[in-house]
């Protein structure tokens, strides 16, 4: 089967061609697809994988995530490679052959500091391969003379459990599926009391039930893989290495709801998983576990299609990924209703995370009881966890819920933490009075990131980083989250510089919680909420950065007087201000 | 009957036009019973220069200049209770629409290459308070307790305002106040 034409697949291609997308592109495409103009060109502007104006026949952009970004090692890796190229980052260079820029999390936490190249992973990027780098870009190396070592993305595996540990052949699911029947495989899901494992913890089996029960002309499976929680990669492993528990999953879920197609969303830093990807789907044609009459059952029909993003971490959140699908700007719906009731094309949808899916092919064959034997009444199973920051053995475990954070990180050789996020930006900063705390929804609940900060990491800077990440993620829909996540942001940088005052910090606490609260969708619930944990677990971080004022002001007031002193020449005390007031 | 002791104002315009102080003075005949609550200490309506501790202080316009800020924090160190009125001290509002060029831009169009200049080059006068390069928000100088919005706020806006803080209530500013249709 052909890759599916969709508009975001048709922008990549231009993209990959021409190195942006010109007016006139639009318009072809807009006219190729039979979509306003207009449409083709907000998707253009919404995605940061397209550009308007040429980028470098290499074109590079840096992970600037916090654990492992390209600041961690103590040199400045972007700047380094900008230098050694004479390209000023966020410019491509005059002869158009390098861009640099940088990119949120790229999902390679576990590798050091990465990057994409021409949108593929480049891992564990050092001074030495910098140098090396420059040299190759200049005398215009294809990328595939490069060395194949750079772009070998490893899964490190550490520890294994309930999933990790259980075999599972191609159909096993299916079988177990048939021979249960539609509802008896949907009672074995409900039982198992399976929670969604992207982050919201929603329950699988009810959802599964509500998307059954609710009416329309036709029913949709979609596989949530964009992955874009910073510090979140187990799902990348996932699908690399078991793409047919997941489509099996989808399966299994399609049968019970009643659709005949699905949709893989795929984050386009994951493009180079696609062939992968797309060879499964083929094998699994073949063995008759996808198309029609699946396992020789006529009237079981399901296939799935491939969609992949194009750099916009909201499209994790499922009414902006579905928006996405639809091949418009990843801006969330408003929500009721939800997709399991109007979803793709306004029909009942049910949106899965990838482990969630996974799990549920294992659930349908070995049934509830064997997952609910492991984990904590309210959180039965497993949890993949993807740990990184400072620790011996960054990479994927798997531990039951339950678990406490303190036995995390001594397994994981992290015996100087100072805190710890759990779930991502989005998630919770634990400071070490609360490493007794347990991961499970209802203690300590994450999709799966896991970042370990030590005691010389400056909590300031890590919490900087979040805000800054929401402030060029926020999709500026609605103003709470779009103005916001700036005034935060901002805030954060005055303290920072050390010009904040007493009142920044309260001023931090009354955004933080406007954002939270008035914010349309969960990107905006959750923006502020290391800066709210930072000031009640960590008011010392800020603190000692202050000022001795009461209020300084938002900008330098005496940088602002330094035209007017040029132009009048006037330069005495009068022509000066203080920055704060008592 | 325990008499409430009355509530001093005081009001200034920074980088504004006195629109919003005309506005203020639309509030007519209901001025009059105000001023059984309220009375005026600083401000363009009494002239009085000297600013003495208030309970409210009102702010019109935007921050231009060096003077302006001086003036405001006077405001701040002295009033309980300061208030942003108006778009522009909200928002910088009109003059504002020269943060989009720079000041020595600015002061070339008006003074240098303006036709007909007689002696044309930037005021540079000792008395002059030197511009800031852009008109700020009052926000982002000192901490502000309430924003009155609108341009101007429309006396009923002050009136209620006032009113509520005569009484002792937390001022809400209504959904009427914040649209602009
Ligand atoms: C800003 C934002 C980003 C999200 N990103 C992801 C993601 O990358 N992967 C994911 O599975 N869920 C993500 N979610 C959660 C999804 O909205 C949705 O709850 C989930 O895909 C449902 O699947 P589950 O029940 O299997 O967890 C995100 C939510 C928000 C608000
Ligand atoms: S909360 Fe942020 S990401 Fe969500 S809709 Fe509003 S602007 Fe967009
Ligand atoms: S807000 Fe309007 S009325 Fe008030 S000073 Fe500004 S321009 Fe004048
Ligand atoms: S790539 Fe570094 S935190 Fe994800």
């Amino acid at each position: 089967m052909s890759e599916h034409l969709h508009l975001l697949h048709i922008l990549h291609e231009l993209q990959q061609k021409h190195r942006y997308i010109s007016e006139a592109s639009i318009c072809e495409v807009a006219a190729q697809l039979s979509l306003p103009v207009s449409q083709v060109r907000a998707v253009v502007a919404f995605y940061a994988f397209f550009y308007s104006t040429p980028c470098g026949h290499y074109h590079i952009l840096f992970s600037n995530c916090t654990s492992c970004g390209y600041r961690a090692g103590g040199t400045d890796l972007l700047r380094l490679l900008s230098q050694k190229l004479s390209v000023n980052i966020g410019q491509t260079r005059k002869d158009e052959q390098v861009s640099i820029d940088e990119t949120s999390c790229i999902g390679m936490c576990d590798h050091g500091p990465s990057l994409l190249i021409n949108g593929v992973p480049l891992v564990h990027v050092d001074a030495e391969k910098i140098e090396q780098m420059a040299a190759l870009i200049e005398a215009d190396k294809p990328l595939n003379e490069w060395p194949s070592a750079w772009f070998h993305v490893k899964d490190h595996i550490y520890k294994r459990g309930l999933l990790l540990d259980s075999s599972l052949s191609a159909g096993d699911g299916l079988r177990a599926m048939l021979t249960r029947g539609r509802e008896g495989t949907l009672t074995e899901i409900i039982q198992s009391k399976l929670r969604g494992r992207g982050g919201a913890g929603f329950s699988t089996g009810l959802k599964w039930r509500l998307c059954q029960q609710a009416a329309g002309e036709a029913h949709y499976v979609v596989c949530n893989a964009d992955e874009g929680e910073p510090g979140t990669f187990k799902d990348r492993m996932l699908l690399q290495q078991h793409a047919d528990a997941l489509c099996e999953g989808m399966t299994i879920c399609a049968y019970v709801i009643g659709a005949y197609q699905g949709f893989i969303y795929l984050r386009g830093e994951y493009r180079y998983l696609l062939p992968h990807l797309q060879a499964t789907l083929m094998h699994r044609r073949k063995l008759g576990l996808l198309g029609t009459a699946i396992l020789g059952q006529t009237g079981l029909e399901f296939d799935i299609d491939i969609v992949v993003g194009a750099g916009a971490y909201i499209c994790g959140e499922e009414s902006a990924l579905i928006e996405s699908l639809e091949e418009k700007p990843g801006i969330p719906r408003s929500r009721p209703p939800f997709p399991v009731t109007h979803g793709y094309l306004g029909q009942p949808t049910v949106v899965n995370n990838v482990e969630t899916l996974i799990a549920a092919t294992h659930i349908a064959y070995k049934g509830s009881a064997w997952f609910t034997a492991v984990g904590t009444p309210a959180s039965t199973g497993s949890k993949l966890l993807s740990i990184s920051g400072d620790c011996a053995a960054a990479g994927i475990y798997e531990y039951p819920f339950g678990v406490t954070i303190q036995q995390i990180l001594e397994e994981c050789g992290a015996d100087n933490a100072q805190a710890v996020q759990v779930g991502g930006p989005a998630g919770t900063l634990l400071d070490q009075t609360a490493f007794h705390r347990q991961i499970a929804f209802e203690d300590v609940g994450t999709g799966g990131s896991f970042m370990i900060f030590n005691q010389e990491r400056d909590i300031l800077t890590i919490i900087h980083q979040f805000a800054t990440f929401f402030a060029h993620e926020s999709c500026g829909f609605c103003t709470p989250c779009r103005v916001g996540t700036i005034l935060l942001k901002q805030g954060l940088d005055k303290i920072m510089i050390g010009q904040g005052a007493r009142n920044d910090m309260a001023e931090l606490q009354r955004v933080s919680e406007l954002v939270r609260r008035y914010s349309h969708c969960g990107l905006g619930h959750t923006a502020a909420n290391s800066i709210l944990d930072g000031l009640q677990h960590f008011p010392q971080a800020f603190e000692q950065q202050l000022t001795q004022y009461d209020y300084t002001a938002r900008f330098e007031l005496n940088a602002a007087l330094q035209e007017a002193r040029q132009l009048t020449r006037h330069d005495g005390k009068e022509a000066h201000l203080e920055q704060g007031q008592d | 009957m325990t008499h409430k002791p009355k509530l001093k104002l005081a009001t200034t315009s920074l980088a504004g036009c006195f629109g919003c102080h005309m506005s203020f003075l639309d509030m007519d005949e209901r001025l009059i019973e105000l001023l059984e609550h309220i009375e005026f200490d600083r401000s363009p309506f009494t002239d009085i220069k000297q600013l003495d501790h208030c309970d409210i202080g009102l702010i019109e316009g935007g921050v231009c200049n060096a003077e302006n800020v001086h003036v405001l924090r006077t405001y701040r160190a002295n009033c309980r209770i300061l208030v942003a009125v108006g778009a522009c001290a909200i928002n910088g509002g009109v003059p504002a629409l020269r943060n989009h060029f720079s000041l020595k831009e600015c002061l070339e169009e008006a003074y240098v290459k303006t036709p007909d200049m007689i002696n044309p080059h930037i005021p540079d006068d000792p008395e002059l308070p030197l511009l800031l390069n852009k008109v700020y928000p009052v926000h982002e100088v000192v901490k502000i307790d309430y924003f009155l919005p609108g341009c101007p706020p429309s006396a009923d806006t002050f009136y209620r305002f006032l009113s509520e803080l005569i009484e002792g209530k937390e001022p809400q500013i209504g959904k009427v106040e914040l649209r602009y249709d």
